[in-house]
């Protein structure tokens, strides 16, 4: 099984692209997914994520290759934007498709774990005007560390 | 001239996403950082900053930079 690993320039439909994978993996009993969006309220106006042309998206298929090393899958979606986003739109979709729950439950969270402090690319928030970086919070780098 | 990219919040340190810098022959990261303004070096030296040479991640230690290479410093990251 080859994961299905995309850097996404521009804008998707996380809804149709979940219901086209769940399609694509009717045999597997379960399929776990997770969205990260940009929130709104708190006074964010953009986000924007950066990435690094030769890292980013290499580095996305061996996160996404050794999930599917380390739990059965019967298929694997990571799909991360990079570029200037707005409050409500789709960050980042992670789906994880297996004959049981737990393993995709676990494949997808491992994924994000990953995608969070460990993956090539770097954030940062407008809110009144100015951009400001962001870097990993501590409890991200702790997130990690359940996986080693 | 040897391309250096800043990522992250190196780019609001150097003020722009790339700079072009004249390497005479071959330099370590030592050598290269004292061509920069003080304050830029000192930030790309930090011990987070991570380092690709043409695309490739390197250790600082191993850092040889000529003419027509890509230096690319890449702080700690934050995705999702």
């Amino acid at each position: 099984m080859v994961p299905d690993v995309r850097l996404a320039l521009e804008s998707f439909d996380p809804a149709a692209e979940f219901t086209r994978f769940a399609a694509a993996h009717d045999d597997a009993g379960g399929v776990v997914s997770f969205l990260g969006q940009v929130r709104t309220g708190e006074g964010v106006e953009a986000l924007e994520l950066r990435h690094f042309e030769p890292l980013t998206l290499p580095g996305m298929r061996e996160l996404a290759e050794a999930a599917c090393a380390r739990w059965p899958l019967a298929g694997m979606l990571v799909v991360h934007r990079s570029g200037i986003m707005h409050p409500g739109d789709p960050i980042v979709l992670v789906a994880a498709a297996a004959r049981h729950r737990r393993d995709a439950f676990a494949a997808a969270d491992f994924a994000m774990d990953h995608l969070k402090s460990d993956a090539w690319f770097w954030k940062r928030e407008r809110a009144g005007g100015t951009w400001r970086w962001i870097e990993p919070r501590q409890q991200d780098y702790r997130d990690l560390t359940r996986w080693s | 001239m040897a391309r250096l990219l800043f990522l992250g919040r190196l780019e609001d340190i150097a003020g722009a996403d790339a700079r072009v810098v004249a390497v005479p022959g071959v330099v370590t990261l030592a050598e290269l950082l004292t061509m920069l303004p003080p304050g830029l070096a000192e930030a790309l030296a930090g011990p987070k900053v991570k380092l690709a040479l043409n695309g490739v991640l390197v250790s600082p230690a191993d850092v040889q930079v000529s003419d027509s290479d890509e230096l690319a410093f890449l702080p700690p990251v934050s995705g999702g």
